[in-house]
């Protein structure tokens, strides 16, 4: 009785939760469910959802217009690299913060935070004009360097929040075994790292990769990644859902599936830790 | 524990990064100062640039664009901390109880926060907002109703929407994860002396949220208050709803009075700050303990 009770209360949960999902989750599958109907199709009424004739033309059509490939690589050296050099500057700065922690540690992880609350906004002017000054401006190196110190400050959390769970002791146990510094490294830290750092990696690749505030504002074509490729899009010129739509997916589709495995350090990235 | 050496070794690994970020903030900070007190046109070579004393925060403080900027940005960053931490709180809980693949509908309800803002807005603003084929124009008409101009006529619900979309994701991870380190046998205790499910909530399982719904309303403020892309590639900052962001950057880029738009920046640092300072003191308080 009492079990049957409980299935059928799971089966209503069940169907209100994947209910709500899928509503939330109804514009991405729209989005890539029109990328491959044809451009009448596409805004046919009443809208057709499964039944038309797939096509994989409107990709084609994106690639040859746009040099799509071209805004791709972009995003992947910016979102790479910017991430890469983050995180071999953070690496010795959360490490030693974690293990050789001073009076001033608290203080500068704050501080190192409260750098990435100042609105970009506010130093739009400055940044815009030492880019030109400095030749930077379109410039995939000048927005590697931009997206890596937005970031940096998250990097370093993360890093930090991961490194501070590793037990000293084993450490110390190493050394009293005889281990030297080097193998100590090597042996000991590194295989318990590297966990940690994989995710910060991961996490902060999605959020250089759907950074749209300075890629919109610094690129005009050389180093435009996606996020401009897309805005491109904004003025609208005849019937173009369809191509829209197969632009969208090719920008979204690595992403989203690099976010599911990151579901559980976007929490402890976000949050800096403070929800875990 | 900790030597000489290894403190100074500490130190010179903690450089690069201490160094990079203090340069990251104070040249375009000190920059943004000393613009903000000059007149500095640099396309129009007709103005002679000078010392502006407060010229500037004055004017951009009583511009007639200033006010209703600050009420767009209000608007939008309050509607969408409303949708987002309700909905988040029900859709947290909902997904914490038992059901069937449940790892399969928390992936469906995450994947909007990994949308690139540039296409959910293009996408929200044309296959569903457009007023001819859009969505809910379709839906609107088999009903047999007029189809609304999203995008002038409803701008600011609009954007509230498609921001909403992108954000109640990130309320509910966070939530959910807060709610699944609820004591459970706490709950049962209260169901078994017969406490009603609202007073449950109320009593139990609010209180337990306070902390997390703090730290989602203002990370999320910070964020909110600097969207950008989504105003770009929709409205462009017509029909109302040009935040304070897009008026800075309308004055820095678009016109070029870059005086009047840094002292509009450091407005921006200033609410961003007051935001910030909340935000710290309680991620700080979790370092101790």
């Amino acid at each position: 009785m009492a079990r049957s009770v409980t299935t059928q209360r799971k089966a209503i949960y069940t169907i209100v939760a994947w209910g709500i999902g899928l509503l939330i989750f109804f514009p991405i599958l729209w989005t890539i469910l029109t990328s491959f109907k044809t451009e009448a199709v596409a805004i046919a009424d009443p809208p057709v959802f499964l039944f038309f004739d797939w096509t994989l033309e409107n990709y084609a059509v994106v690639q040859e217009r746009s040099n799509y490939m071209r805004f791709l690589w972009n995003s992947v050296l910016l979102a790479g690299l910017s991430t890469l050099f983050g995180i071999i500057i953070a690496v010795p700065a959360a490490w030693s913060m974690a293990f050789v922690p001073s009076r001033r540690t608290k203080d500068i992880l704050l501080w190192m935070l409260s750098t990435k609350m100042l609105p970009a906004v506010g130093v739009l002017y400055p940044i815009y004009l030492i880019f030109i000054k400095l030749g930077l401006l379109d410039s995939r190196a000048g927005l590697i360097i931009v997206l890596m110190l937005i970031n940096l400050p998250i990097i370093v959390w993360m890093l930090y929040t991961y490194f501070r769970e590793i037990p000293g002791e084993i450490l110390e146990a190493a050394r009293m075994d005889g281990a030297s510094l080097r193998s100590e490294i090597i042996y000991v830290l590194t295989p318990m790292a590297i966990p940690g750092i994989a995710s910060t990696l991961l996490l902060n690749f999605i959020l250089a990769w759907n950074e749209a505030f300075w890629t919109l504002n610094l690129t005009a074509v050389n180093a435009a990644p996606l996020t401009a490729f897309i805005a491109s899009y904004s003025s609208p010129e005849g019937l173009f859902f369809a191509k829209l739509s197969a632009a969208s997916t090719m920008a979204i589709a690595p992403i989203l599936i690099l976010g599911w495995f990151s579901q559980k350090q976007l929490v402890r990235g976000l949050t800096f830790g403070a929800v875990k | 524990m900790a030597t000489q050496h290894s403190r100074s070794a500490a130190r010179l690994m903690m450089a690069p990064a201490v160094i990079l970020l203090l340069g990251w903030m104070l040249v375009p900070l000190t920059m943004t100062l000393w613009f903000s007190f000059r007149n500095y046109f640099p396309l129009r070579p007709d103005r002679e640039p000078g010392w502006a004393g407060f010229d500037n925060y004055v004017r951009f403080f009583s511009s007639s664009a200033f006010w209703p900027s600050v009420q767009t940005t209000l608007v939008i960053v309050g509607g969408v901390l409303l949708i987002t931490i309700v909905l988040g709180i029900l859709l947290a809980i909902l997904l914490d109880q038992p059901m069937w693949g449940q790892g399969a509908v928390r992936i469906l309800v995450i994947a909007p926060f990994f949308v690139m803002p540039t296409v959910s807005a293009l996408v929200w603003k044309n296959m569903f907002m457009d007023p001819v084929n859009g969505l809910f124009a379709h839906l609107w008409r088999f009903f047999g109703a007029e189809p609304v101009v999203w995008l002038s006529d409803a701008s600011l619900g609009s954007i509230i929407m498609i921001v909403s979309w992108q954000w109640l994701p990130f309320a509910t991870l966070i939530l959910l994860t807060a709610i699944q380190s609820l004591d459970g046998e706490q709950l049962e205790a209260a169901e078994m002396d017969g406490a009603p499910v609202h007073k449950r909530f109320v009593y139990i399982v609010l209180p337990h949220l306070a902390r997390a719904i703090t730290i989602v309303v203002l990370i999320q403020t910070i964020f909110l208050l600097s969207i950008f892309a989504e105003i770009f590639v929709t409205t462009g900052g017509a029909f109302g709803t040009r935040t304070l962001t897009y008026l800075i950057f309308q004055r820095v880029l678009e016109s070029q009075n870059v005086g009047l738009g840094s002292a509009g920046g450091v407005y921006a640092i200033i609410l961003a700050n007051i935001v910030a300072i909340f935000l710290m003191r309680i991620v700080g308080k979790n370092l101790d303990a």
